[in-house]
């Protein structure tokens, strides 16, 4: 190695630079190249534009060949928003939203609050893992919704029965999630932990729950999604309130603008709470740099 | 006074295919304030004798004793800095450089007198309410380093910890190594794959063989201190690389051959 002193080139002043206009394939078909911010505004909004473009176009045109029973069954983006108005009002749907947001609540915390204890155990301890592990890497390719039946006959059809759907959809694979997530905890931050004086149980709550915090509320997130699913299914096969019987109400009427409109608020209101955890998580762990999602 | 022993260290793992021995007794002494370096072919269970060294591994023969005394667990005694994912993310770089002090209850403005002082020595003022994240490659290794001195231990062990940096990173992470062992003068023991690196830190040198590793030949590195950049470029420091190069050569061949006997 020698010691050659730096070479020292004076920066081309930026303005003397002509200005660069990199062409539309490079800027956009470089694989995993970041696009101007702008463009990204302008992609996110179009996408909606485009959607209900769609939409609205084929609603005219069903409407037009039809005009008896188009509206009935295609409705316009417009008549939706309508209908949504008039559910509110008239129909009380906030009450079905309610009702559902209260299962699904009730049914992921009571999922969680043991598949994630329980998970990181078994990431954990060999032991843990090999006791649990099989029976509930079986089960958890064992649909959810199959279950209802079965629930119906040893529940009813109350609470409890959509409760319980939503906890056997969520546990086993939130469970098996957070176990990995444990299971990933590098050896060397526990090891560097014990070197430095730390006791078994230091480790464990001063590094080991720190390192798996921010990808469990990750993992809860995602399993939150999946909650909705089972929930509207299980209104949907048997439910007095709820969104899916609602759901299952306006079928029977022939009202498939409430059907869309139920629909729009399910995605709505998934929407917010994937922007309440996203919330929570850059909050309580400022120091994960992350992919703008 | 603190010293560290490894007497009559043995390795062995037990696979589908029978038997691995990875380490062959072993034994050597570390005197307090020396600073001794371990260098070997890959594979040749220099990191497992660390681990051994620091209790995160059970010998299957031997022991290590510090100052005499037999040692079964991990413990403060013997700090570790390894090659990476060391630092804990979620505190701050000063929070990371008390971890020991805060687990061992130092009153808090002892602490932070401590990481003070840390943060300046190894160059991160301005970086103390920084997380890891936020770090450069080296900045993480000066923050783990600190973090086991904060800690005071009788032994530092340091397993590759510029082993992922960068050649020019690393070699002024060496420089700012020496100077910091030549104000502690901690008991090291600091396990590499650099030759150079071995030789432009340490006062010994133990060479490995390749699996099972034993130790093979001991060097004592008789270039005086404090080293600098120069040292590596003088004619003793190149003599001794010529002849370290020689082994390791000659060994990572044996390794190579015994694979192909196997395959």
């Amino acid at each position: 190695m020698s010691r050659a002193p730096a070479a020292r080139v004076a920066p081309v002043p930026s303005a003397a630079r002509p200005r660069r206009r990199r062409g539309f394939i490079r800027t956009y078909l470089t694989p995993k190249q970041a696009i101007p911010g702008r463009a990204r505004v302008i992609l996110a909004i179009g996408s909606f534009v485009f959607v209900f473009g769609v939409w609205s176009l084929l609603a005219a045109l069903v409407q037009n060949s039809s005009p008896q029973y188009g509206a009935l069954f295609v409705p316009s983006p417009y008549q939706v928003v309508v209908t949504w108005w008039d559910m509110m009002v008239n129909l009380s749907f906030y009450n079905d939203v309610g009702w559902s947001t209260f299962r699904i609540v009730a049914g992921f915390l009571l999922a969680a609050a043991v598949a994630v204890p329980l998970g990181l155990l078994m990431g954990s301890f060999e032991a843990v893992r090999s006791f649990f592990n099989p029976p509930i890497n079986a089960i958890r390719y064992m649909p959810a919704s199959a279950f209802i039946p079965l629930l119906i006959l040893l529940q009813g059809l109350g609470e409890d029965e959509k409760i319980t759907i939503i906890w056997i959809g969520v546990f086993f694979q939130l469970v098996l999630m957070v176990m990995d997530i444990a299971h990933r905890v590098p050896d060397e931050m526990l090891n560097v932990a014990y070197t430095l004086g730390a006791s078994r149980w230091t480790v464990f709550y001063k590094v080991f729950l720190p390192a798996t915090f921010p990808e469990v509320v990750d993992a809860l997130r995602i399993t939150m999604g999946w909650a909705w699913t089972y929930l509207i299914v299980a209104e949907l096969v048997a439910a007095e309130h709820g969104i899916g019987s609602f759901i299952l109400i306006a079928e029977r009427y022939l009202r498939a603008d409430r059907i869309i409109a139920a629909i729009i608020t399910i995605g709505i209101l998934g929407l917010f709470t994937d922007t309440l955890f996203a919330i929570v998580h850059r909050l309580a762990f400022p120091y994960v740099q992350k992919v703008r999602a | 006074m603190s010293e560290i022993q490894i007497a009559d260290v043995a390795m062995r793992f037990r696979t589908r295919h029978g038997e691995v021995r990875a380490l062959e007794r072993i034994s050597l002494t570390v005197p307090d304030g020396q600073f001794a370096c371990i260098v070997g072919p890959s594979g040749c269970g220099k990191s497992t004798l660390l681990m051994i060294a620091a209790g995160l591994v059970t010998p299957t023969e031997g022991e290590v004793l510090v100052n005499g005394k037999p040692t079964l667990e991990p413990g403060a005694d013997r700090g570790m800095v390894f090659q990476s994912y060391s630092l804990f993310p979620w505190l701050s770089v000063r929070r990371n450089i008390e971890f020991g002090p805060e687990i061992k209850k130092a009153p808090p403005p002892e602490r932070r007198k401590t990481s003070s002082e840390l943060i300046r020595l190894m160059r991160l003022d301005g970086f103390a309410d920084a997380y890891p994240n936020a770090l450069s490659g080296g900045m993480k290794q000066r923050a783990a380093i600190a973090r086991a001195l904060a800690n005071d231990p009788e032994v530092l062990l340091m397993d590759e910890p510029f082993g992922a940096l960068d050649a020019q990173t690393r070699q002024i992470m060496q420089e700012l190594l020496t100077d910091i062992w030549q104000r502690y003068r901690k008991t090291v023991l600091f396990v590499t794959h650099d030759i150079e690196e071995a030789i432009f830190l340490g006062d010994v040198i133990y060479v490995m063989t390749s699996r099972p590793g034993r130790i093979r030949t001991t060097l004592r590195v008789d270039i005086p201190r404090p080293r600098t950049f120069d040292t590596l470029t003088g004619p003793r420091f190149t003599e001794l690389r010529n002849q370290v190069v020689g082994i390791i050569h000659e060994e990572s061949l044996k390794a190579v051959e015994s694979e192909l006997v196997r395959a």
